[in-house]
């Protein structure tokens, strides 16, 4: 623990609804503690703002714990910021120096629109699961839990597809607003494991397509890797471009048309 | 007035309770079931869990959440495992062992009913959770792991990585969306309730603002139920997310539901310690860290060298001196009191002296920093990254804070409060963790009760209402309600006062942990009472609350969220005075043994304390419901 104090400048988007127009606004800040969360550096701001009778930046966060997903924002141009696998609320003004401007944006991607300030609305990460993101097993319908060994690996495997927080880092880090890493990492977290196998198809179809109604084309350049707070391996893109070319074709010949 | 609390609990042999009323049940035709609506408020593990069972057996359900994703809610944070009777590891664990185990643990203040179903269902949890895709941790023939936990005799815990909550949550809102997809449930998001409505003492629907737009309206169903989470923000710093708050639950019990044992909280020993004022949350580290790391602090006041200098002579290892057979490894409760005891006589490490030490060093030199970086190494990377120390290299600094609570809506057998038609679930509500929570106990609870318990109970209380209609939701009493809420959220616009909304939560904290905290004593209670409501005036005339009501106003939805803490703590004062035991959690100064260790009084306090609202005053009336033991003899714990 250090007991070094900073003195940034941040320039914060504001913006009082989606259909406003924002604009930065420029404000001085001293004695922010190096110990300081990033977003309880914000709640400096805003009870600066509070006391001066200003309205304060709404910001999203919650569990502010790295788990919830709640947050993110972009600071200094990079989704939640420069310390990597860190979401925002984790990421400490230790990394910061004295004298920085700090300019946090909210993220951006047109599939995300803007609420107010930095918080935006991720709905439709939401939709991609609800077109498929599940194994149908109502409640009391499932076998003993040891019925089915399931492979170490690849149960581990499909628990690096399960430990995203959902937060949209990567579609707001992508030049293209795609939301393939999101996607694939719930699609491959059912998909390799055996109790996802019945409806592996018609869930890729359906996530996939769903995505596509809402976000941007993937074209590899890998910026949501990069971003994510969970470290989520591009290789579920991979996977899931292999499924859903098969499911095309899968889907089909269940339909009697093979 | 409310007459003698009945809790509803089925005759016969403890193992038969549920199996038989299960069967004494009404039940809704599978065609009728689609003419109830049932209103679920929250949609963490209990809520989301039992909001999806309702939808797929039929029910119009209405689901509501103020964030933005089910996903978010706080269950996600739970890390440690949860606890199934499944005695896979063959080492001698059963449903009456975990019974058993919950109750003792609960320190004999939970009924033994609701408990004894508890353990039962918990095995149907972990087929659920595994049947959804949760990747719990395997061994490499494929087959699941366990292990002990908190201080467990067996390996009864099921986990996934350091995120077992997460995993549990993403199962049960997979379940939810489905029936989203399905039409079956109708999901509000950034919606929040502020109030319950209630027609001829009958729960009828709540009143919601839209936290985007504003909008406050009513919804009317033939049942609601409140899967709302605990309280432990009335404290500031917890471990709780930021948005946690008991509004729901309380804005309900002004309404006429009974608040139980709102002085039960868990205090988990090993959080990092706050570092200044701005503090705004404190972080968890699993108590699996105290398998291997030993507890100490500096025997000198005012020590000055680094932990390193100060030779093993001048270490005070408090709880391996205190407690030889246990050690390090005593329940929560005692290592939390004790950090508490150590840091007040000053002996306290770091900056500001509010910690403990969590050295390694020993472990490290015996086993080696690879076995310790593949345990725990996860842990240690969350430490660096909040207070950029190497613990690897320098002792870990903890502290205990508030994590969870035992207390909360009184519920009967069936999961209903005293108001019929209004259920609750999880950990909002108070019945099966007693004054103390088991490790591994709460993902269990919120998940049996949503998946197993509720709507199967749910249905009796459905059954007789067939052909009656919900409340019309522009019923005169809707609309009263509606303005109510309305008005309400206008006059926090318009006190113009000069302080924030953060400012009096973070003074109300402090108020509520120095006197409400581990440790209470009546003079402390009775300052407590003094000076809680001093602050809440000033909290009323001096509050500053900028923005408009139309559109997202964060500072407007923690306004409402503090008001009812401010009167939630009064509660809690009042509640942890009347209770002059130690118990559980808490240890009254006034109730010790001899050698200074808790002291339970059955006599006098077997029995749960459910209040009723009494009114802006503050003279809430106290009732009790008596528990019996009849599977479970009541001993003292001893840890010596």
């Amino acid at each position: 623990m250090s007991e070094e104090t900073l003195s940034l400048t941040l320039k914060v988007w504001r913006q009082e609804g989606p259909d406003s127009s924002g604009r930065f606004e420029t404000y001085g800040l001293d004695n922010i503690s190096t110990d300081m969360s990033f977003l309880e550096m914000f709640d400096v701001l805003n009870e600066e703002l509070i006391s001066e009778g200003k309205v304060p930046v709404e910001i999203a966060s919650d569990c502010r714990e790295g788990i919830c997903g709640t947050c993110g924002c972009m600071i200094n141009g990079r989704a939640h910021g420069p310390e990597k696998a860190t979401a925002t609320c984790q990421l400490h003004m230790r990394k910061f120096s004295d004298g920085d401007t700090i300019v946090v944006e909210p993220w951006l991607a047109s599939s995300f629109p803007i609420i107010k300030d930095l918080v935006v609305d991720r709905s439709p990460l939401d939709r991609i699961i609800e077109s498929g993101g599940f194994i149908t097993v109502p409640t009391g319908s499932a076998p003993d839990a040891n019925l089915i060994p399931i492979p170490k690996d690849a149960a581990d495997a499909a628990f690096d597809g399960a430990a995203c927080i959902g937060c949209g880092a990567c579609v707001a880090a992508c030049p293209n607003s795609a939301a393939q890493l999101f996607t694939s990492a719930k699609v491959q977290h059912l998909n390799l494991l055996p109790q996802g196998q019945a409806e592996r198809w018609s869930r890729t179809e359906n996530m996939v397509d769903t995505m596509e109604d809402y976000f941007g084309s993937c074209t590899n350049h890998g910026e949501c890797h990069e971003a994510c707070p969970k470290e989520i391996p591009l290789d579920f893109i991979a996977y899931t471009n292999r499924d859903y070319m098969k499911s095309k074709r899968k889907n089909r010949k269940l339909l009697g048309q093979g | 007035m409310i007459g003698a609390l009945d809790p509803r609990v089925p005759d016969g042999s403890i193992a038969e309770k549920w199996t038989n009323h299960k069967f004494d049940m009404k039940l809704v035709n599978p065609a009728n079931k689609r003419k109830f609506e049932v209103i679920v408020v929250g949609t963490g593990l209990a809520g989301a869990s039992a909001a999806a069972t309702m939808g797929e057996l039929g029910y119009k359900v209405k689901a509501f959440t103020y964030n933005d994703s089910p996903r978010r809610a706080h269950s996600i944070a739970a890390q440690g495992g949860i606890n199934g009777a499944k005695n896979y590891q063959n080492d001698g664990d059963s449903v009456h062992r975990l019974f058993y185990d919950t109750v003792k643990g609960g320190d004999y203040r939970s009924r033994e009913a609701n408990v004894h179903r508890l353990a039962e269902v918990s095995v149907d949890i972990i087929d659920q959770c595994v049947g959804q895709g949760v990747p719990f941790a395997r061994e490499y023939g494929g087959l699941l792991d366990n292990r002990s936990f908190g201080g467990a005799q067996v390996s009864r815990t099921f986990y996934a990585r350091g995120q077992t909550g997460q995993q549990l949550l993403l199962g049960a809102y997979s379940a939810l969306m489905r029936q989203v997809s399905a039409g079956s449930v109708d999901l509000h998001t950034r919606t929040e309730m502020l109030d319950l409505i209630v027609h001829d003492g009958v729960a009828k629907g709540i009143v919601t603002r839209d936290l985007v737009t504003g909008d406050v309206r009513s919804h009317t169903a033939h049942a609601v139920v409140l899967a709302t989470g605990g309280y432990g923000n009335v404290y500031y710093l917890s471990t709780n997310a930021m948005m946690c708050n008991v509004t729901a639950g309380w804005r309900a019990h002004r309404r006429g539901a009974l608040f139980a044992n709102p002085c039960y909280t868990q205090i988990h020993p090993t959080c990092i310690p706050a570092s200044d004022e701005f503090q705004s949350k404190l972080t968890l580290m699993s108590e699996s860290l105290r398998n291997d790391g030993r507890i100490w602090v500096p025997r000198g006041h005012d020590e000055e060298r680094t932990a390193d200098d100060i030779p093993d002579a001048e270490r005070y290892y408090y709880l391996e001196e205190k407690y030889p057979a246990f050690g390090n490894l005593v329940p929560r409760d005692v290592a939390s009191r004790n950090a508490k005891t150590v840091v007040d006589q000053g002996l306290g490490v770091g900056p500001l002296k509010n910690g403990v030490f969590l050295d390694f060093e020993d472990a490290i030199s015996r086993h080696g920093e690879d076995t310790i970086r593949e345990k725990y190494g996860n842990l240690f990377d969350m430490y660096e990254r909040i207070t950029g120390e190497n613990p690897y290299e320098r002792p870990m600094r903890i502290y205990p804070a508030t994590h969870y609570t035992m207390g909360g809506m009184w519920v009967d057998y069936e999961l209903m409060s005293n108001v019929p038609g209004l259920f609750v679930v999880g950990e909002a509500n108070f019945s099966d963790h007693g004054a103390n929570r088991l490790g591994a106990s709460a993902l269990m609870q919120g998940l049996a009760d949503g998946y197993f318990v509720l709507p199967y109970t749910i249905g009796n209380y459905l059954a007789p209402l067939l052909g009656d209609g919900k409340l019309a939701e522009d019923d005169p009493v809707c609309e009263a309600t509606v303005a109510n809420v309305a008005d309400q959220t206008q006059r926090w616009l318009s006190v113009g006062g000069t302080r924030s909304p953060d400012y009096f939560h973070r003074e109300l904290g402090k108020l509520v942990w120095n006197y409400i905290g581990m440790e209470r004593d009546k003079n402390g209670l009775e300052k407590a009472l003094t000076e809680i409501p001093a602050l809440r005036d000033e909290f009323e005339k001096d509050v500053r609350v900028l923005g408009n009501g139309a559109s997202l106003n964060s500072s407007l939805e923690k306004v409402g969220r503090v008001s009812d803490f401010f009167e939630l703590a009064e509660l809690k004062a009042r509640d942890a005075l009347e209770r002059e035991e130690s118990c559980g959690g808490h240890f009254r100064t006034e109730s010790q043994d001899d050698e200074g260790e808790a002291l339970r009084d059955d006599d006098n306090f077997a029995h749960v304390a459910a209040w009723e609202w009494g009114g802006e005053s503050g003279n809430a009336i106290r009732h009790k419901e008596e528990l019996t033991f009849d599977e479970v003899a009541l001993t003292q714990r001893s840890y010596k």
